[in-house]
């Protein structure tokens, strides 16, 4: 029995370990294809994450925005759902977080951060929520209705940062300054001169907050559980007194909350106004965080700065390296989706023969 | 008289625009009717645009570039049906993975090899594109536009593989409906135990299906980077491929009403440009952003019910696992 859960550990361990090893080989043979040197680049790459402070400040504040949007992906996914949305909900939740920011120009921050925080989830669970609702009522599958409204929200938000928010009298379509009062204080408020010039900021701390709640509630409340067992197995939580529907439309609020919690280290910690297209992607490296962090909180957090090293590393290596750009980063986030999520049983069955093997051969 | 001429210009834009949707979604016709979800057509259309950009680039010939495209889409498309079939792994995440990685290897690749920022050379000498055909008689029937400018302009005037792209429709028609093959394609979307039973193998008509997706996938990009552009440049699929998803789904995985769905959203996105800053009497401009969302918002529509109803292949998304 006892050999069976230390088997589960193990997999639970070597798996994402396997998975990255084969990940950072073909990206190796990658950047061996466009011409450079692959082990100097990874050399490089770790010195540009973790080298200095400041470094590290920038791989750090990368690393929120996944955290965000891989607890994201990750609730969803514990549900049985496929939240590919996440990039959308980040999208309109920092829009109701900005427009907050921008309307308290008097407020004490004190009142702007839970306000930002509210309309920042409102905003991503009303964009998840009406997915989620055509799921569980009408049988139209998330996948589909996710991606329609990430091109959803790419348009409304164009319309009115062209249209609406514009600061008049600018050409590019973003709003005015936030209020100073209304930004996210740095992290050189706490660590000094430690971050550097980074945008570090307190909403990792609200990232780290969120991830502990997501785990308490996961794992640790009766919601949780039914939210489990529905994703497991919808019939058997259908006869444990559970609504699935119910529960697919909770979870789809709550997942798109948390993705739209993006704008508090993004936009009031970072960008200081609203932008285009400002989640720039995270949404689907929120896929590539939670798989690699098996969907467990915990592993996310570990995920979020990996995949944080990896954009902060790549655009300090594409100083290095003249034909070295943020497009390689994509690629191997794209390697790691691919290995982690969709080859996961390349090592997996190899893996449980070799742990039954070494079980026999051992007792 | 003007009216008509904006008329014609923007049915023969429609068809333009309509060529490479009509072709990725036909493409995930045949992946999504073998059971196998189409979400890698954006990365399959992306990686043929680049490497028959590419290609010709390199060689001078637009034909080797087709070669190119059709080749490149096709390991991508065996990548996919490797890790959806063969290996069981989630569909989905198969396709954002190969979107994900083609998005950022192509222009990797362009920058390596050819120095330009991201993007294959200019493609100046006529060879190296598919240029407009021009039919006997054009210009003849241009001379008097009622109703020359419909020959002129509408059947003549577009490059060759629009042509193509219009006759795969029944092309695609045929093989699932009146082939063998495309009965037993049908078949293992449904019910892949009941034609594993027959003893017919459900892994090869899926890796089938998947690289169908992948041949048309490859004409797709061919026509938008040697077609309509003139060479590659970074995401210029821009989205083209889940709009193809979305097209296929609005057609209720059936090749006509495919085909159809092409159309309207092609006619959508010519009329957005069109309409670009242009006033409407008693409307006043319409932002083009909301001619450009409805597609989108008319498949989540479809979807709900709410226009009509789509049912999809009933094995979609699940590996066979022939122990189960």
């Amino acid at each position: 029995m006892s050999g069976a859960r230390t088997g589960r550990r193990a997999e639970a361990v070597l798996l994402p370990i396997c998975n990255l090893a084969a990940a950072l080989l073909l990206s190796g043979l990658v950047i061996k294809l466009i011409g450079e040197p692959p082990l100097q680049a990874l050399r490089l790459l770790a010195v540009g994450a973790f080298g200095s402070g400041e470094n590290l400040g920038y791989t750090l504040y990368y690393a929120t925005n996944f955290i965000f949007t891989g607890l994201s992906v990750a609730v969803a996914y514990h549900a049985g759902l496929f939240n590919i949305g996440a990039e959308g909900q980040a999208y309109i939740g920092g829009l109701c977080s900005g427009l907050v920011c921008l309307a308290a120009a008097r407020w004490p921050f004190a009142l702007v951060l839970p306000a930002a925080i509210l309309a920042g989830a409102a905003g991503g669970g009303a964009w998840a929520f009406i997915p989620g609702y055509l799921q569980a009522r009408r049988g139209s599958h998330v996948v589909i209705t996710t991606i329609m409204f990430n091109f959803l929200a790419s348009a409304l938000m164009t319309y009115l940062l062209v249209h609406v928010l514009i600061e008049p009298g600018q050409q590019t379509p973003q709003s005015r300054e936030f209020p100073h009062g209304t930004w996210m204080p740095a992290a050189s408020l706490l660590l000094g001169s430690f971050p550097g010039d980074s945008p570090l900021n307190f909403a990792l701390v609200v990232a780290l907050l969120a991830s502990a709640a997501v785990w308490v509630l996961l794992w640790k409340t009766r919601w949780g559980y039914a939210l489990r067992v529905a994703g497991e197995n919808p019939a058997a939580a259908r006869y444990a007194g559970i609504s699935p529907e119910s529960i697919i439309i909770w979870t789809m609020l709550l997942s798109g909350a948390l993705a739209g919690l993006l704008g508090l280290n993004e936009l009031m910690g970072s960008q200081h106004r609203i932008s285009l297209d400002f989640p720039a992607g995270a949404g689907f490296v929120g896929i590539a965080v939670a798989l690699m962090g098996r969907n467990h909180p915990l592993g996310i957090v570990l995920a979020a700065v990996l995949f944080g090293a990896l954009v902060q590393g790549g655009s300090e290596l594409s100083f290095d390296m003249p034909h070295v750009t943020r497009d390689l980063v994509v690629v191997i986030q794209g390697i790691v989706i691919l290995f982690c999520g969709a080859l996961e049983n390349l090592f997996k069955r190899p893996l449980s023969v070799l742990w039954r093997r070494t079980r026999s051969s051992s007792s | 008289m003007a009216t008509y001429t904006i008329i014609v210009l923007l049915i023969a834009a429609t068809l333009r625009v309509a060529a490479p949707l009509i072709l990725a979604a036909l493409g995930g016709l045949f992946s999504e009717r073998s059971g196998v979800i189409a979400l890698g057509l954006e990365g399959m259309m992306l990686g043929a645009a680049f490497a028959s950009a590419s290609a010709s680039a390199v060689s001078g010939s637009a034909w080797l570039g087709l070669g190119a495209g059709i080749l490149a889409a096709l390991l991508i498309a065996l990548l996919l049906a490797f890790a959806c079939v063969t290996m069981k792994g989630n569909q989905v995440v198969a396709g954002i993975a190969v979107n994900i990685m083609v998005a950022g290897l192509g222009p990797s690749l362009a920058l390596a090899w050819f120095d330009q920022g991201g993007q294959t050379p200019p493609l100046s000498n006529p060879a190296q594109r598919f240029r407009e055909l021009v039919w006997p008689g054009a210009h003849f029937a241009a001379r008097h536009p009622v109703p020359g400018l419909l020959y002129s302009d509408l059947i003549s005037g577009h490059n060759l593989l629009v042509y193509v792209a219009f006759a795969c429709a029944p092309l695609a028609y045929w093989l699932l409906y009146r082939t063998r093959w495309g009965l037993r394609l049908r078949a293992v979307g449904e019910n892949p135990p009941a034609v594993d039973t027959a003893g017919i193998s459900v892994a090869k008509l899926r890796f089938s299906g998947v690289l169908m997706s992948g041949a048309l996938c490859g004409v797709a990009g061919t026509y938008l980077s040697i077609g309509a552009g003139a060479g590659f440049i970074r995401d210029m699929t821009a989205g083209k491929g889940y709009l193809a998803l979305a097209a296929l789904i609005f057609g209720k995985w059936r090749p006509w009403p495919t085909l159809g769905a092409c159309l309207i959203f092609a006619f959508a996105d010519a009329l957005a440009t069109r309409l670009q800053g242009v006033p409407l009497p008693g409307i006043g401009i319409v932002p083009v952003q909301f001619i450009l969302a409805l597609p989108y918002a008319l498949t989540v529509l479809l979807l709900a019910g709410f226009v009509g109803h789509s049912i999809p292949p009933r094995a979609i998304g699940a590996p066979y696992d022939k122990q189960k």
